[in-house]
């Protein structure tokens, strides 16, 4: 089910992970990512679960909640494993059938691979379990306005954003009512081949469609009639501010990937 | 054809951050015939309640029997059930999506595999039920109707199933008076005259008083009355402090007791009221 997805989900609370300031999350959250990526033996990964662990035992979320939430691309992970086992070239053959061979280096590789996709999707995870879209989205304009001055749309883009994540709980929500309302009158989601489940989307998304552009008019409506436009001039009613919690985050992360880096140039 | 509902449980994202517990241990039976209406302050689990009547959503426990079937057996055909059971959802008309009125009205007969001929007839049916023109409006956009007329094509596209039990959640919402009252003119009457089973969520007190044999009251999810209107809206009490009330001519009956006037408890429809307040002026007086 698409409830079950914990990438992109908010878990409301107030651990010092929660009040740092979302554009330090956004910084640390893709550090942490790259540090992973340079980790290139089993220790390395021990490090960065053990990093992990912590960010998530401080911000009080469940750390089975986590792993939960990779569940559901399990087959995707499971998918790159088995391509890099058997695609990867390598010389310390394991084991040989036929015209497979498994080799050392392939299931290091592939296993890495998983391991990495594994980490990418729990740290991005941490960071919007703990961070509310809105403030998210926030943190995402302020990091991206130098760029406005190459004409790239940061406030236009950080709106969108805005919009879309507020309407996306409302468009599921919709989507279930008018899938069951049309389940009462017999209709049937569940069967048929490609063709007859195709035509049975048809009265799911007709209803959606015509709610999303009544949606999206009334909202353009409603923000004119407040005077919108445009990030230009526009003040905010909470203004981003780094604290102790940030300068705290910074240097841990800087320290988990000097270790990481140290430990690589020692044992790698 | 009964609906029986025992010990029901449910709880809506069970596990996460935002778990609710919407019905709590829910039992209750449903007759051949009756009219109930289902009240209770908002966020009470009525919509909840009304889902489990035709197998949309199953029970974390408990079980729900409609005509001596469990909607949790994997053997029960759902289909089946769903045109015994014909559920109106809040605002119908947002899940209208076909070329024409006949279509969306055909849609429901038509997954249930009848012939053309059948369609045709229930089509027919179902809009002269909900008083619409089939010869002005059959091949028009539902998109170009007015409101109540969407709103009764909605109806009228349940009806075509010929469901023997009709649930309605807030069939009102959202009409102006002469569109509400043309709404609960066509139930009644398909009460009245095709004796079907009605089950009504409303958040209006004078529609359930006007219409209803029966009132279950929910809070929190539970059910905490169950019984005539009579006897509900005669705790007047209890129900506001669960943010509900009793029906206005209810209200009236009080204040003219308040009043010293001997107005006799239990009273809750209009003409009741009316009968009272004649009698009343006739022996000229107070106190009497
Ligand atoms: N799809 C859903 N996902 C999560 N929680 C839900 C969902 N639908 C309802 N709830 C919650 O379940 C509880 C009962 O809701 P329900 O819609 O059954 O109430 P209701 O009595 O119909 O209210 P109303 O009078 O406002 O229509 C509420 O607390 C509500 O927030
Ligand atoms: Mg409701």
């Amino acid at each position: 089910m698409l409830k079950d997805i914990t990438l992109g989900q908010y878990f409301p609370g107030h651990s010092p992970i929660h009040r740092m300031d979302p554009r330090m999350k956004l910084i640390l959250t893709i550090a942490y990512i790259v540090g992973v990526f340079m980790v290139s033996n089993l220790p390395g990964y021990a490090l960065a679960l053990a990093f992990l662990y912590l960010v998530v035992r401080l911000s009080g979320i469940r750390f089975a909640y986590l792993l939960k939430g990779v569940k559901p691309l399990r087959f995707i992970i499971l998918f790159t494993f088995v391509l890099n086992l058997l695609f990867t070239e390598g010389e310390t053959v394991l084991f040989s059938l036929g015209f497979f061979t498994l080799t050392a280096e392939a299931l290091e590789s592939a296993t890495f691979f998983a391991l990495r996709l594994v980490f990418l999707v729990m740290g991005t995870s941490v960071l919007t379990l703990t961070t509310s879209p809105v403030q998210l989205t926030d943190g995402l304009e302020r990091l991206m306005r130098p760029l406005q001055r190459f004409h790239f749309p940061a406030h236009e883009l950080a709106m969108m954003m805005t919009i879309a994540l507020r309407f996306i709980p409302t468009l599921l929500e919709e989507t279930d009512k008018i899938q069951k309302a049309q389940m009462a009158r017999g209709a049937d989601f569940e069967s048929g081949n490609l063709l007859a489940r195709a035509k049975a989307m048809i009265p799911l998304l007709v209803p959606l469609f015509v709610s999303a552009f009544r949606r999206a008019n009334d909202l353009a409506m409603a923000m004119e009639a407040r005077c919108y436009r445009g990030g230009d001039h526009r003040t905010r009613l909470r203004e981003l501010r780094y604290t102790r919690l940030d300068a705290i985050g910074a240097l841990a992360t800087a320290a988990f990937i000097a270790v990481v880096v140290l430990e690589g140039r020692l044992l790698g | 054809m009964s609906i029986v509902i025992e010990h029901l449980n449910y709880i809506y994202m069970s596990g996460g951050p935002y778990e609710t517990h919407a019905l709590h241990d829910v039992s209750l039976t449903i007759e051949d015939g009756e009219f109930v209406g289902l009240i209770g302050h908002t966020g009470s689990g009525k919509s909840t309640l009304v889902q489990h009547l035709n197998g949309l959503i199953m029970p974390a426990s408990g079980r729900v029997l409609v005509d001596g079937m469990d909607l949790s057996d994997k053997q029960t055909d759902r289909r089946a059930i769903r045109q015994k059971v014909g559920l109106v959802f809040q605002y119908p008309e947002n899940q209208l999506f076909e070329e024409t009125v006949e279509k969306d009205i055909a849609f429901g007969p038509k997954n249930l595999g009848l012939n053309e001929a059948e369609i045709d007839r229930r089509v027919r049916d179902a809009m002269r039920r909900v008083a619409l023109d089939y010869d002005a409006l059959h091949d028009r956009s539902v998109f170009e109707l007015s409101g109540g007329q969407m709103r009764r094509v909605a109806i009228a596209g349940v009806l075509a199933m010929e469901p023997r039990v009709l649930v309605l959640d807030e069939p009102c919402a959202g009409l102006d008076p002469r569109g509400r009252e043309e709404i609960l003119g066509l139930i009644r009457d398909l009460h009245r005259e095709a004796g079907t089973t009605v089950v009504m969520v409303s958040h209006s007190m004078d529609d359930v008083a006007s219409l209803a044999e029966r009132v279950i009251v929910m809070n929190h999810g539970e059910v905490v009355m169950d019984g005539t209107p009579r006897d509900v809206f005669a705790c007047g009490e209890e129900l506001r402090g669960m943010g509900l009330d009793v029906p206005q001519a209810a209200q009236l009956a009080q204040k003219l007791r308040e009043r010293g006037f001997g107005i006799p408890q239990g009273i809750y429809r209009i003409e009741e009221i009316r009968a009272e307040i004649a009698r009343i002026a006739a022996q000229g007086g107070r106190h009497a």
